[in-house]
């Protein structure tokens, strides 16, 4: 039997112990006529070699593609040392380190990591992690409505250039209690959101305000007036940001001139792979003033009985294992595990190493951006303002046409904008990271070239 | 000592810099970070150093047993971590197309004919990613069918006094108030209760069977009958459905709606606590408010071909609550865990958890301990309550638990459910083998003959661990939650 310890022996003896006959007299409670009948539509179980090859004939059917797809997820290099060591067994089986003493493994990585998220982000504090960016922007939009003393409202303000599947996921969520999001029209031309276009929201009650940076369209906006103007506003400003950009921009602490207030979202740059769309982690970090409002796990430092120094789970009052209907959120969990993987790689890379990593994908993207400039049949939106390793591009021919010839001849060039922002055009999203080579860039410059042409002959 | 205090000015690992030396010119001054991010300086040798010797000081299921009640702390197989792990899965961008999806999206929609097959339900989306996310979901199903019916005088959930605390948190989520339901000594739910709580302001119960108390809810018909006239839902919080695999579903039960921890009852080790999966399966009568994505299959020319159906396939789902398609390394562990074991060996894995569970609550009640419900089966699990031991040697549940950590142990869940006083909530799980079960329940006997002749050393355990006991006080009264580099 396999996974199962039991041998025959065992069972009688077991079983005489306890003072039955047979197993299925322990389920004798259950009432008969609730008894159900053998899976039907479960397969008869494999052996690990046959599983294996199943799955790995699946895996190979989604191979083969050079991929320019961001919008949320990117493909960075893995150094070799970041899942052998989040890989170890003592990390990966462990549980939630609610018995500190057997858990200061756990405990201290994670303090770590909350270290490096505020090193990163230049707030004061950070949680454990959440699901993921867009539902950890959820949970500090609930929070922001709870923290902003000055509001009364229920309504939060966000730009158009936030995530489209941030935003949903969001109103998916928080409506649920009566909160709603407003959005601000993203301009077609520059794709921008100068402060000149908010005036508009003056004077009205939001809670709070949603800037990403770098935006979904990779743009970056001017954070300092966004924030100063949201402020004026009585609203809080949560910032949306990429952590790898970190390393480079403005950390959302020092944006304006008193800071964001709360940061968030999606540490997969950080050492995860793609893997088709997670596990992935949310990160969230605020101002001090608000981390009693902070929804998940915290982790702090204090002493054990003998004064030495020692980590434990801390601010619990605000956990629903402890509040239960009055906690700040539902979540009990965090990613554990890509938190791990994450503390390791930013340890790896450290600040100028991430900087690097940001650097070499701002470069590549600024090359492919100049060579798809050149391109008859195509406009690059953003052609020469400051972007990060994401940009914009129309094309003459239907986007969905375009994307479709460029797979076919293996490259996967980007993410069709066309459904969430229809008054772009034709219009795809194309990122670039550190993984790709020169080569790789002309060859998708190339194939575009002709995949243009191929469609105007048709 | 701190990753942080290991480092020196200037030193990195340096598997990451590029070639050239690329410059920033087109971002403007005003956007650009002022000082490097004050990370860690340190070599690839320390970082490899210092986080294998973190990984040390941490008790899991490679190094000991773990008997977390409620929980579920089992073996999880290494091939479903290998077959998770495979390229084609590990490189696909989440929002790559149809062309390139086929062999992950054959995969999601066949875990979810298997799970629908499990709880015998109509429907099943994979998207939450965890418990609590699939809690929200389930109760956000339930109040889109009733704000579809233009029932909107239903403001109220009920909720057990034993369940988890997820369940009445996760009904503020959705806007719900939360009146909660007593359990009477036997640890069934008070039918009368119900009956009295239950009314046209009633939206649905959130159960739990076997419950929190580690006993099966015997009047389970009942409930559904009494709630379904009074035109509520019923939520099946499925925690525990590693008990019932196989014997009973949900679905017959008379649940509407529930959600499955992934990384419980199938394959997922919990990695320092997470990430997990908490997919939702609901009957015909909640089937159009699934959130999604959802693997669909269509025959085209006798070949299968998969794709995803959103918002267009599904209009009154409501909606996505994640950008992509949820915990997708989760599913495809718990995929490949359902393909090892097959129909039979999920069978027994019901069957071995109760096993062992019964096996465990007897030994420990020949050895003095008290069950908190004698005479009940235990399912997967079971309560003792040291309040004996508490008013005779004043020696608490938390402090047996912490003395257990000494024996290499891990200790059982302490505290929960709340309505048992001093109690520990045990879990031995099917993977476990007897005699690992008696060493545990010898631990225990040895710390109960401690707590009669020197409970003071019972007090003040942990001893053999890389700290003792911690100041929980000083730590959320005096707030260090991150390092800060002296200036």
């Amino acid at each position: 039997m396999p996974f199962i310890p039991h041998t025959e022996d065992d069972v009688r003896r077991m079983l005489d112990t306890i003072g039955v006959q047979s197993i299925d007299e322990l389920f004798d409670e259950i009432p008969s006529t609730l008894r159900c009948e053998a899976l039907k539509h479960v397969p008869s179980g494999l052996t690990e070699m046959e599983m294996l090859r199943k799955l790995s004939e699946r895996a190979e059917m989604d191979e083969g593609a050079l991929c320019f797809l961001g919008a949320g997820a990117y493909e960075h290099h893995i150094p070799s040392v970041v899942w052998d060591i989040a890989s170890r067994g003592e990390f990966m089986t462990a549980y939630t380190p609610y018995q500190a003493e057997a858990s200061q493994g756990t405990l201290q990585l994670i303090y770590e990591f909350q270290s490096m998220m505020t090193a990163l982000t230049g707030l004061d504090v950070s949680n454990a992690s959440l699901y993921d960016g867009a539902s950890g922007l959820a949970e500090a939009v609930l929070m922001a409505v709870r923290a902003n003393r000055k509001s009364k409202s229920r309504k939060v303000l966000s730009l158009g250039s936030v995530n489209p599947r941030y935003r949903q996921a969001v109103e998916n969520i928080v409506t649920n209690q009566d909160i709603e999001l407003e959005v601000v029209d993203v301009d077609p031309n520059n794709l921008q959101t100068p402060t000149s276009v908010l005036a508009a929201y003056e004077g009205q009650d939001y809670a709070a305000l949603l800037v990403q940076q770098p935006s979904y369209f990779g743009q970056l906006e001017d954070v300092n007036a966004l924030t100063d103007w949201a402020h004026a506003q009585g609203m809080l400003v949560i910032a949306v940001v990429n952590p790898t950009s970190l390393a480079l921009l403005t950390p959302p602490g020092e944006w304006g001139s008193t800071g964001a207030d709360i940061a968030v979202g999606d540490g997969q740059p950080l050492g995860l792979p793609l893997a088709s769309g997670g596990p992935y982690f949310g990160f969230i970090c605020c101002k001090k003033a608000f981390v009693r409002q902070m929804p998940g796990r915290i982790i702090g430092r204090t002493v054990d009985m003998e004064g030495q120094p020692g980590f434990t789970l801390t601010l619990q009052a605000r956990e629903q294992h402890i509040r239960r209907s009055k906690a700040t959120s539902n979540i009990c969990t965090n990613q554990g595990l890509a938190v791990t993987a994450a503390t390791v790689y930013m340890s790896l890379l450290g600040g100028e190493g991430l900087r690097q990593v940001a650097l070499a994908s701002h470069e590549n993207t600024q090359s492919l951006r100049a060579l798809l400039s050149a391109i008859e049949g195509v406009e690059v939106i953003q052609n020469t303002g400051p972007v990060f390793h994401e940009f914009v591009v129309r094309t003459k021919a239907p986007v969905h046409l375009v994307i479709e010839h460029m797979e076919s001849g293996g490259i996967m060039p980007g993410v069709d904008l066309q459904a969430d922002y229809p008054q772009l055009g034709e219009a795809m999203l194309v990122c670039v990271t550190e993984t790709k080579t020169e080569n790789d860039l002309k060859l998708y410059a190339h194939k575009l070239q002709a995949v243009l042409s191929e469609l105007e002959n048709v | 000592m701190l990753i942080f205090e290991r480092g020196k000015s200037g030193r990195r690992a340096t598997a990451q810099a590029p070639k050239n030396r690329p410059d920033a010119s087109t971002i403007p001054d005003s956007l650009l970070r002022k000082a490097a991010a004050p990370l860690p300086e340190v070599s690839e040798l320390q970082v490899v150093r210092h986080f294998t010797n973190l990984s040390r000081k941490n008790f899991s299921i490679d190094t000991q047993f773990y008997p977390l009640g409620s929980c579920t702390m089992k073996y999880n197989p290494r091939g479903a971590h290998k077959a998770a792990s495979l390229p084609g899965f590990l490189r696909r961008h989440p929002l790559a197309s149809d062309r390139f999806s086929q062999g992950f999206l054959s995969c999601v929609y066949d875990l979810q004919e298997i799970l629908k097959d499990v709880t015998g339900m109509a429907g099943v989306s994979l998207a939450p990613m965890a418990g609590a996310q699939g809690e929200f979901a389930g109760v956000a199903m339930i109040k889109a069918y009733h704000q579809k019916r233009g029932d909107d005088a239903r403001q109220e959930i009920l909720v057990p006094s034993a369940a988890h605390g997820t369940n009445p948190a996760t009904a503020v989520m959705c806007g719900y108030k939360v009146r909660e339901l007593p359990v009477k000594d036997d640890g069934d739910v008070d039918i009368d209760a119900l009956r009295e709580s239950v009314g046209p302001q009633t939206a649905g119960i959130m159960l739990t069977n076997p419950s929190t108390c580690g006993v099966f809810e015997r009047q389970i018909k009942e409930i559904a009958q009494i709630v379904h006239d009074a035109g509520g839902l019923l939520y099946y919080d499925g925690a525990n459905l590693n008990a019932i695999l196989g014997k009973v579903r949900p679905g017959d039960m008379g649940f509407d709606v529930m959600h499955m921890n992934l990384h419980k009852t199938f394959a997922t080790p919990h990695g320092g606590g997470g990430p997990g999966s908490g997919p939702v399966a609901v009957n015909e009568r909640l089937l159009p408010f699934l959130p999604t994505p959802i693997a669909g299959r269509e025959d085209v020319g006798g070949e299968a071909s998969y794709c995803w159906l959103d918002k267009e396939a599904l209009p009154d789902t409501i909606g996505a609550l994640s950008a992509f398609m949820g915990n997708a390394g989760i599913v495809l562990r718990a995929y490949a865990y359902a393909v090892l074991l097959g129909a039979e060996g999920l069978v027994r894995v019901g069957e071995f958890a109760t096993l062992n569970a019964n096996y465990m609550a007897k030994l420990m009640e020949q050895a003095g301990f008290k069950l908190a419900y004698p005479g009940r089966r235990a399912t997967h699990e079971f309560i003792v309550t040291m309040s004996p031991q508490v008013k005779s040697f004043d020696v608490n549940a938390m402090d047996f638990a912490k003395r257990l950590l000494d024996y290499g142990y891990h200790a059982p869940t302490t505290y929960f459910p709340l309505l048992v006083p001093e109690c520990l909530l045990i879990e031995p799980t099917e993977t476990e083998s007897p005699d690992e079960i008696e060493g545990f329940v010898l631990a225990m006997t040895k710390i109960l003959e401690e707590a009669q002749n020197t409970p003071e050393l019972v007090k003040a355990a942990p001893y053999n661990l890389p700290v003792r006991r911690l100041d929980d006080v000083r730590a959320a009264r005096e707030l260090d939650l991150a390092y800060r580099r002296e200036a």
